[in-house]
């Protein structure tokens, strides 16, 4: 067993299992406390698979402010201890029962029918972060110019409307 | 080196978890993180296609799902803040009427 697979069987067990963290706790902020965690095990599969800057991007916008954002609305709120509402009895066992079908059809298929390589290679270029970021810059600002200014527009848009919705106009009935 | 197919399989149980999230949880807080967490599954998936055939394309559309990841969460939760003060919860089961 090479060191990479040692790494990504330790990894994906942390991943998977604060994923059922997630899912599991009853209180929202150890929830979103899971989700961090499992955003940096994410970020060191991208930094194993060769993306060292999308591995930086992960971890200071949704580690960082995605989240921090998450935990002020939580407390915000104060909903980290919501009374339990009566639920259907069903629908648990039969979410779970579809969920794993959805699970293996999708292994299934993505395993079957889109098998680009058997192993990753990984480039010496792409070994080398600052080569990848260039590369990635170079892309970026050339063939994904129009993509890329959409999104800044998109994010403006987003703090409007965000600002929008909670902001409360002088004079207006409650 | 890692086989393809582990981040894949990995991708697959990630996004399903995300699924059962939003399937069995009524927190709508937690129904949206179980969202990031299906974005994320789906970029593990992009990256890991992107590495194997060697090509930078499918780091930039993480990129950009990152983006708009970002811009979706800060309208969903003030939606949710919203819908907090006229309900004074934040249950998706309370959720069941057009008109605050």
């Amino acid at each position: 067993m090479t060191l990479d697979l040692a790494l990504f069987l330790v990894l994906a067990l942390v991943a998977i299992a604060t994923a059922l963290g997630l899912l599991m706790s009853r209180n929202a902020v150890y929830s979103a406390l899971f989700l961090v965690l499992n955003f940096v095990t994410v970020a060191v599969f991208y930094l194993l698979l060769g993306a060292p800057f999308i591995a930086m991007a992960q971890v200071t916008v949704y580690a960082g402010a995605i989240m921090v954002l998450f935990l002020f609305v939580i407390m915000l709120l104060g909903a980290d201890a919501l009374p339990k509402t009566d639920v259907l009895p069903w629908q648990k066992p039969l979410a779970i029962f579809m969920a794993v079908i959805l699970a293996g059809e999708a292994a299934f298929l993505l395993i079957t029918k889109a098998r680009p390589a058997g192993d990753i290679l990984q480039p010496e270029a792409a070994i080398n972060s600052m080569d990848n970021l260039r590369q990635l810059g170079m892309a970026l600002f050339s063939d994904y110019l129009l993509p890329f200014e959409v999104t800044s527009i998109l994010l403006l848009v987003a703090m409007v409307g965000a600002i929008v919705l909670t902001h409360k106009e002088k004079g207006a009935q409650k | 080196m890692v086989p393809i197919n582990y981040y894949i399989i990995l991708s697959a149980i990630l996004f399903t978890i995300g699924v059962t999230g939003v399937l069995i949880r009524r927190n709508a807080l937690i129904i949206f993180m179980s969202i990031e967490l299906m974005l994320n599954a789906a970029n593990l998936a992009i990256v890991a296609f992107s590495s194997a055939i060697q090509s930078f394309s499918g780091q930039i559309f993480v990129f950009f799902v990152i983006a708009v990841a970002a811009a979706e969460v800060a309208v969903g939760l003030a939606l949710i803040v919203e819908i907090f003060k006229s309900k004074r919860s934040i249950d998706v089961d309370q959720m069941n009427s057009l008109k605050g």
